[in-house]
């Protein structure tokens, strides 16, 4: 997470280090409160209606970002997620459009959802090599 | 009295339960998942428990984010299933036992552990996946069954630590509850998973053996995992299994490991299953 987040002050130790990964936390759920609330409106088929019938009017109801309306506008996963979404709550946008977490999860991993299936037939994604931001970075770097 | 006999401890994939609603159980991606539940069924069959208590989530579901309870106890007469988005699972109305889910909470309470006390509740895949697994298909659930939500959805959740010292006090709470009543602890959700970001598809083997390992001991090492570890090796959704911690507090420190199923993938999740019964009980 980028530190230019006004909601975000000093994060409990240890909480921006695991590489890939948002923490959804006190001040996340703060941030994505109405991103959260709009799904949980999605849980009732008449707003699912409304919501189909103009996307973007619907969530206005909701006094969130420009740029969080955007990612949902956008279905970009790991933008809402990054802006305050948690995944338990996404999941009933998702479910809306008829789409299943291993789809979400595998477009957030940037797989296709074969690959990711596929990967998780084979064990999953391995530990090794994935415990740490400075472990990623090194990767990164020794692809250079 | 009452008294806590043994733990099951599950994981609680969705898809199993939308497996098993949708006759899939049988096909060869399901098939095995549900042949690891053969023994256990027949296990719990035989031990006939009168109440279970059972530690779960709510995903979003029964709670939205406006109001977000730590540790909480269902205290109604009955949870129906929830709609989660897709109608309610068809599985029967949990039965719930309000006499002695309100003697819990008021020595919880009182024993330090501040407890939000549920009146009205639809219960989700967290609580009904265990039982589809345990269960099968039953026209009505078998035994009473008290609800626990624990918060592992907005970090922090409550330590490992934490857990097994409520789980502790639930013991003493059941022990003091006048009715003789044989009870089991549930702990459910896990093991390693991580659903979301780049690094979804996390899966642990290595890190999930050894929890169960140590909670088939005394649980002193489980007990001591600092949160950041389990979301770190387990994945961020695997921070559920704090939730097992809190049926092993409930048990003895003495206990013999019944039955262990372990398999990779369902779905997203490493699924874990232990069976632990007090070595003081004979059934």
């Amino acid at each position: 997470m980028s530190n230019d987040d006004p909601l975000r002050r000093e994060p409990t130790e240890g909480f921006d280090d695991v590489p890939g990964t948002t923490l959804f936390d006190a001040q996340r759920a703060r941030q994505g409160y109405h991103v959260n609330q709009f799904c949980m409106s999605l849980m009732k088929a008449e707003n699912r209606d409304e919501f189909r019938a103009n996307e973007d009017k619907y969530l206005r109801k909701w006094p969130m970002t420009d740029e969080q309306r955007q990612a949902i506008l956008d279905r970009n996963w790991g933008r809402m997620i990054e802006l305050g979404g948690n995944i338990y709550y996404l999941s009933k946008l998702f479910s809306t459009d008829g789409k299943s977490f291993q789809f979400v999860a595998a477009t957030m991993t940037g797989l296709t959802q074969e690959q990711y299936a596929q990967m998780m037939l084979n064990g999953g994604r391995p530990i090794d090599g994935n415990r740490s931001k400075s472990e990623w970075a090194k990767k990164a770097g020794a692809g250079k | 009295m009452a008294k806590i006999v043994a733990s099951v401890n599950v994981s609680h994939v969705p898809a199993i339960g939308a497996a098993w609603d949708n006759k899939k159980s049988q096909e060869p991606y399901w098939k095995p998942v549900f042949d690891g539940f053969d023994f256990s069924k027949k296990w719990l069959a035989q031990l006939k428990p009168d109440v279970i208590i059972l530690v779960y989530n709510d995903h979003a579901s029964a709670f939205d984010a406006t109001i977000i309870p730590t540790f909480a106890l269902g205290c109604a007469a009955q949870f129906p299933p929830a709609d989660e988005g897709w109608g309610p699972r068809p599985v029967p109305t949990v039965i719930g036992y309000p006499i002695m889910a309100s003697h819990i909470a008021q020595s919880l309470i009182l024993d330090e552990f501040d407890m939000t006390l549920i009146n009205k509740m639809d219960v989700d895949h967290g609580l009904t996946v265990p039982l589809t697994l345990m269960f099968g298909q039953p026209k009505e659930w078998p035994c009473r069954i008290i609800p626990l939500p624990v918060n592992v959805i907005q970090f922090p959740p409550p330590t490992g630590n934490r857990c097994f010292n409520l789980g502790k006090a639930i013991k003493r709470a059941v022990e003091s509850f006048p009715e003789d009543l044989r009870v089991v602890i549930f702990g459910t959700g896990g093991m390693s998973h991580q659903l979301q970001g780049q690094r979804a598809g996390l899966i642990n083997k290595e890190w999930d053996k050894r929890f169960l390992d140590s909670l088939c001991a005394d649980a002193e090492v489980a007990r001591r995992i600092p949160f950041i570890e389990y979301v770190r090796e387990a994945g961020s959704e695997g921070i559920e299994m704090v939730m097992w911690l809190i049926s092993r507090g409930a048990l003895e420190k003495d206990v013999r490991e019944v039955y262990r199923f372990y398999h990779v993938p369902a779905s997203n999740t490493a699924l874990g299953h232990l069976i632990l019964e007090n070595k003081s009980f004979k059934s």
